[in-house]
């Protein structure tokens, strides 16, 4: 990813299995601006397929996704 | 984006853990993608959202309340119980994991505003009281009640 981005909140769901990553993605988000992005990191390899469904079905944005070794990071932007 | 997001409703008619469990998951995820949702729990499914006292007046309603007895914590899964065992060890199995219990799973629906429904029919037969069920239950109602919010929007048997 090019562009250098700031998260208005950082979030750690490490640990945590389904569904509270999503559970707790879905608080936070209600806390950040329209436009305000969430890094989040977690534990639970679901959240690979989760997060994206999460964000598909509630219009909000996932710019990116990554996986070192057991923890996978992701940035999600709040569209509405 | 729709602007308006279709509901979701379930039915819970079993007590057992694993299929209570099944259903506050999906229930919480639903919420969290912003879902308007409903749980409607009728027969066996009373006992996730039992305080857990002794229940009935009759003869025979007080004998269902003590070998049935409800309460989140006290049902045991479909399989493998051997008479409390498997609850014990589900729960610390899944408690070795990280996995959210049951009650905790049930509040974070609350907070989440899952709306939990009570079957007034399954109350009657069975004789349990609106007492016996927890304060947060949102009311008791019938199917008619049910079916007009599950036909807003995409429904779940469990």
């Amino acid at each position: 990813m090019s562009e250098n981005v700031t998260p208005a909140m950082v979030l750690d769901l490490k640990g945590l299995l389904c569904p509270m990553p999503v559970v707790k993605l879905a608080g936070a988000i209600k806390k950040v601006d329209v436009g305000a992005i969430i890094e989040a990191t977690a534990t639970d390899p679901g959240v690979m397929a989760d997060i994206p469904a999460w964000a598909k079905s509630t219009g909000n944005e996932l710019i990116k996704m990554e996986r070192e070794g057991k923890v996978i990071t992701f940035w999600v932007k709040r569209i509405k | 984006m729709s602007e308006e997001l279709e509901k979701c409703s379930m039915v819970i008619c079993s007590g057992d853990m694993d299929k209570v469990m099944a259903g506050f998951i999906i229930a919480t995820t639903a919420a969290s993608m912003g879902r308007d949702t409903t749980m409607f729990f009728t027969f066996w499914g009373l006992k996730a959202i039992q305080k857990g006292n002794l229940t009935g007046s009759s003869f025979f309603e007080r004998m269902l309340g003590l070998m049935n007895r409800g309460g989140i914590d006290r049902i045991g899964p479909s399989r493998l119980n051997f008479g409390g065992m498997g609850r014990w060890l589900f729960k610390k199995m899944m408690r070795d994991k990280g996995v959210t219990s049951l009650p905790e799973l049930r509040q974070t629906a609350l907070d989440l505003g899952v709306k939990l429904l009570a079957c007034q029919m399954s109350m009657d037969v069975m004789g349990v009281k609106r007492e016996d069920l927890i304060d947060e239950v949102a009311d008791v109602v019938g199917a008619a009640t049910y079916c007009n919010l599950a036909l807003q929007g995409k429904t779940m048997f469990i």
